[in-house]
């Protein structure tokens, strides 16, 4: 078979396969349970950095 | 130790310049030649004054903003520099006779339209990107700007691709690609600075004091990867000479055609659409005092934007020799990425929820709301116009050049202005703008210069395709390409009046820039000294 037809037939199954199941996945992984409140503090991260000092990670010592 | 290496390298460099200046094949190499030599020569004098003198004492412990200062100056520069010459060639088109005898060939349209797209795509949103995301970088990680005076490399490198792209284009250099006009050794320089960039972005997020990497540095990573793809894929070509701008590319025909709307679609797609949704996803929120409406939602918009616009590109090659499967492929992915577009437009908006009063008072947020309104117009109408239907109408005609700049003028220029608005009193230390009311007077005059701009395009591109296709009872062409230009020459004139409005914006910007950081002083934002680094 040569490079083309191999290519294509490879970007036609197992690659398109692949990458639909990772964009699915990326998807659920969004709503997995428990993600509301890790969600809530990323998407505060950019009102705290400003000019008051970044808080300390509470599993810093 | 550094400071010899460098004093060789810059020596070598001079050197080769200075042999290219001499052997030079054509004006176009010859005058970059004499740039890089320029520079070098100024750079090599800079490191030997500095030579076995003691370290100048730098105080890392704040953001590293200066490199953004200098940013923000840049962007709002040769923003009225591209916008100048938009309305210079506007009017080229409206009187030929602008195009002035005594300055040809360099100041024919041919040569300034590069010049003008390179200008407001790549020296004004290339250069709002990389100030932006070092800005933004640093706040949403907690952490200082990795790799020291990298940084300052990235901005004065990338201005200096600029000058000698737009030089390049005035005195003939181009390989005829679209928004890739730039020769081989300039694209050589590009890829360099861009990895920089990309090394600089990546040792800050590596450094970071949040756990967790905000979704603006989500967009801005993947528009600097997807950005050193396409740049390097697009511009594979062999110099005719080392002494030479001419360059051969590698892929001919179809697979040109492909791999250069494959760059370029993309170039809108992670350049104007990505880089700039990573602004959006920290200024919006700063701006409004509130969290992003849905973080979910952004996720979302990040992966479906990132795994369906790279295909949307063989829509610019409806009814060519690209087959019809490849044409459609692109089709479909455009008429897709209309939904993770507008959920991100609503995202966006909806991040205004219980602030809206905001809309009234802050002239700021009101330009970041139109910028978000035309980001969902423009994303509604390129899909409209990658079906094969619609475009058999509009390609080649004026509508498609309408709708790049309701997406350039109104998403990408308005948010930018915003980020400018924002970032200038911050950076220079002062309560706010000089000015509130002229920032009202831009918003309104970039506002209506884009209705008159985006309105014009619609009447002339759709009158246009109409005209080619009129045929009449016997099966003749019934008007001439003459007859088209002539019947359009009322809508350009209204065009190059709404680029002059748009100016005129972008000059009170300038002024309103000025005045805030003259008599201002630097801030400089400490890092908490007790936070450690995550691993």
């Amino acid at each position: 078979m040569d490079t083309y037809s191999f290519l294509r037939q490879l970007a036609d199954s197992w690659v398109l396969l692949l990458m639909t199941v990772f964009f699915i996945g990326a998807i659920l992984w969004a709503f997995r349970p428990g993600s509301r409140d890790l969600h809530d503090d990323i998407a505060n991260i950019p009102l705290r950095n400003d000019t008051i000092p970044t808080p300390k990670r509470e599993d810093q010592p | 130790m550094l400071n010899y290496g460098k004093l060789i390298v810059l020596a070598i460099v001079m050197v080769t310049a200075a042999m290219g200046a001499n052997w030079a094949r054509d004006i176009a190499y010859q005058v970059h030649a004499i740039i890089i030599m320029g520079v070098a020569a100024f750079m090599f004098i800079w490191v030997l004054r500095r030579t076995d003198e003691p370290e100048p004492v730098i105080d890392a412990s704040g953001y590293l903003d200066g490199v953004v200062r200098a940013g923000v100056i840049a962007t709002g520069f040769w923003g009225c520099v591209g916008f100048l010459v938009g309305v210079v060639i506007a009017f080229q088109l409206a009187f030929p006779s602008l195009n002035l005898e005594w300055a040809q060939p360099y100041a024919n349209f041919g040569r300034l339209r590069p010049l003008h797209t390179s200008a407001v795509i790549f020296a004004f949103g290339g250069n709002a990107l990389i100030m932006s995301s070092f800005y933004i970088v640093q706040r949403t990680c907690g952490a200082r700007l990795w790799g020291g005076n990298l940084s300052w490399f990235v901005f004065w490198g990338y201005n200096l691709f600029i000058v000698l792209a737009a030089t390049g284009y005035l005195l003939g250099a181009t390989q005829s690609k679209e928004y890739a006009e730039p020769e081989w050794y300039v694209d050589i320089w590009l890829t360099i600075v861009w990895v920089a960039f990309l090394v600089v972005y990546l040792g800050t997020i590596f450094t970071r004091r949040e756990k967790h990497i905000y979704v603006a540095n989500w967009f801005l990573l993947s528009f600097i990867v997807t950005i050193a793809m396409l740049h390097v894929v697009n511009n594979l070509s062999i110099p005719v000479s080392f002494w030479g701008s001419k360059s051969v590319q590698v892929f001919a025909g179809v697979q040109d055609a492909m791999t250069q709307w494959w760059y370029g679609h993309n170039a809108v797609g992670f350049f104007l659409t990505s880089g700039f949704l990573g602004m959006m996803y920290y200024f919006v929120p700063k701006q409004a005092g509130r969290p992003v409406y849905s973080y979910k939602l952004s996720i979302i918009h990040f992966w479906a934007l990132t795994f369906l616009y790279i295909w949307a590109g063989p829509h610019h090659l409806h009814y060519t020799a690209l087959p019809d499967w490849a044409s459609t492929l692109g089709m479909v992915f455009s008429i897709i990425l209309w939904m993770p577009s507008w959920g991100g437009m609503i995202n966006g908006l909806m991040t205004l929820q219980g602030a809206w009063d905001k809309l009234r008072t802050d002239p700021i947020i009101r330009m970041m709301v139109v910028s978000l309104a035309f980001y969902g117009m423009s994303t509604f109408e390129g899909p409209m116009m990658s079906i094969r239907a619609v475009n058999s109408l509009s390609h080649y005609t004026d509508w498609t050049i309408g709708h790049v700049h309701s997406g350039a003028l109104g998403w990408n220029g308005m948010i930018t202005f915003g980020a400018l608005y924002f970032l200038t009193p911050r950076l220079w230390g002062r309560e706010a703008m000089y000015s509130i009311s002229a920032i009202n007077w831009h918003f309104w005059l970039a506002t209506i210069g884009i209705v008159l701009y985006a309105a014009s395009m619609w009447v002339t591109g759709i009158m246009e395709g109409l005209m080619w296709r009129e045929v009449d009872a016997q099966g003749f062409l019934v008007n001439s390409f003459a007859d088209t230009v002539s019947a359009k020459f009322p809508m350009y004139v209204v065009r190059g009046l709404g680029g002059v409005l748009y100016l005129a914006g972008g000059l009170i910007m300038a002024w309103n820039m000025f005045m805030t950081i003259r008599g201002g002083k630097t801030v400089e934002v400490k890092v908490n000294p007790n936070a450690t680094p995550a691993e």
